[in-house]
């Protein structure tokens, strides 16, 4: 069998539609991971222990467990409990909720490097106890660890193939929908891959920059 | 639910760990290869590990398994379904497992390798008899992370019709219709074979620190 890229070549435009949706699938999950991440980091941090032993427990689960089958789950079980979402924010949601669960790790880290001095500092300035967060701790925490959350938008973005069980048409379910037409998956799949690989790339290269300045930032 | 349907959850609970097992073997073959091969003097042996590390960590899993499974039969080649989700996930995890070696191996001090180097070690010496084995403790924690990633991973090979726990489960649900139970109890039996996997990384990395005689590291207090 010889390479035939016309096929590849026509199918480009949906390919390309589907990065789109892959990469909104990305923001939207990410952000999502952000704001819940940094929530379970300071669940796990309470001093109520009825709070912070189901969520320790809860959050180490869902991390050791198979994005997939979460999606599964999600996709099945939401609409029997009378929760009727989009494909895509079924599938955003799903990603969203499994990287919080690293990226709380990763604001713990930036937590914990915050100088004792920092937290006795706001109690001897009698803070109330949300001011000694949001502007002392988190204004610490927070830059140190942005290089390491950035990596994890880009780990998200290489799991989004995975949305295509839950019907939402990035670019793995185009492959799908085309090469069923006309079987050239050897051209679809190697084009797609070379699309996922660009967009990698390309969402690396603001990573690094971020990565670049606070490393020059906190050194 | 009847003994078959059990039979049948088993059965994708073998392949399952099979594809832990060997996927993580050949995994680790990659990773020493490519990890050792970005630190060799040759600018052509660095540029080929190089291109394997970035490669496959730019790539999802999903894409290079429905590569090998879907595209690559059009060039004449047939793997067979269970090699082809091992060598999918190895390519993987050993890129990823690539970058553990290569790290473990420059926080050996240099001191070290001075002192091998004072003592007229030959580089294969070095390597195989001070190098590495302070390298290799440094690589237990991060590779048992490695781990229970590749774990998860095995799940996607459902999707290629390999006959796993996730694609049982799927069959199960099917014949039962307890959609519910069926995935939640999927995700209770990945959750319980991470578990165990964690417990033994934990304790061979108590060996390993004990071997280079090393008190393992306290476990933090609150």
């Amino acid at each position: 069998m010889t390479f035939d890229w016309t096929a590849a070549w026509d199918a480009l435009p949906q390919l390309l539609d589907g990065l789109v949706v892959a990469l909104w699938a990305t923001v939207l999950g990410y952000v999502l991971a952000l704001v819940l991440g940094l929530a379970f980091a300071l669940l796990r941090r309470t001093e109520r222990a009825w709070l912070r032993l189901p969520v320790g427990f809860v959050v180490e689960f869902i991390r050791s467990t198979p994005l997939l089958v979460q999606l599964f789950f999600l996709f099945f079980v939401l609409p029997a409990v009378g929760i009727e979402l989009s494909p895509l924010a079924t599938g955003a949601i799903g990603l969203g909720v499994h990287y919080a669960t690293y990226t709380s790790e990763v604001y713990r880290a930036g937590i914990d490097g915050v100088p004792a001095g920092q937290w006795e500092a706001a109690k001897s300035l009698s803070l109330s106890r949300g001011r000694t967060w949001t502007r002392v701790v988190l204004p610490q925490a927070v830059p140190r660890v942005v290089p390491a959350l950035g990596n994890y938008a880009i780990a998200m973005f290489k799991d989004t193939p995975q949305l295509t069980v839950v019907t939402v048409a990035e670019v793995l379910s185009v492959v799908k929908a085309v090469g069923a037409q006309n079987f050239r998956y050897l051209e679809l799949i190697t084009v797609a891959g070379v699309l996922y690989l660009a967009a990698a790339l390309l969402i690396a290269w603001p990573v690094r920059a971020l990565e670049r300045r606070y490393r020059k930032e906190t050194a | 639910m009847s003994t078959g349907l059990w039979l049948l959850l088993f059965d994708g609970l073998l392949v399952t760990l099979q594809l832990t097992v060997f996927g993580a073997a050949l995994g680790l073959v990659f990773a020493f290869a490519a990890g050792l091969a970005r630190l060799s003097g040759r600018r052509v042996v660095r540029g080929i590990a190089f291109a394997y590390t970035e490669g496959f960590r730019g790539l999802p899993a999903l894409v290079v398994l429905f590569w090998l499974v879907f595209a690559l039969p059009a060039l004449g080649l047939q793997l067979e379904p269970l090699f082809a989700g091992v060598l999918a996930l190895a390519l993987n995890i050993g890129a990823y497992g690539a970058e553990v070696v290569r790290g473990a191996v420059l926080s050996v001090p240099a001191a070290q390798l001075e002192a091998a180097v004072a003592l007229n070690f030959t580089p294969w010496q070095r390597m195989r008899l001070v190098v590495l084995p302070q390298a290799l403790v440094a690589m237990v924690p991060p590779m048992g992370n490695l781990l229970v990633e590749l774990l998860k991973a095995t799940a996607l090979v459902s999707l290629v019709y390999l006959q796993d726990l996730t694609f049982q489960g799927q069959i199960v649900r099917a014949a039962t219709g307890e959609t519910a139970a069926v995935f939640a109890g999927l995700l209770v039996g990945y959750g319980v074979i991470a578990l165990a996997l964690t417990r033994l990384v934990r304790l061979v990395e108590r060996r390993a620190a004990a071997g280079l005689g090393r008190t393992p590291a306290r476990e933090v207090t609150r």
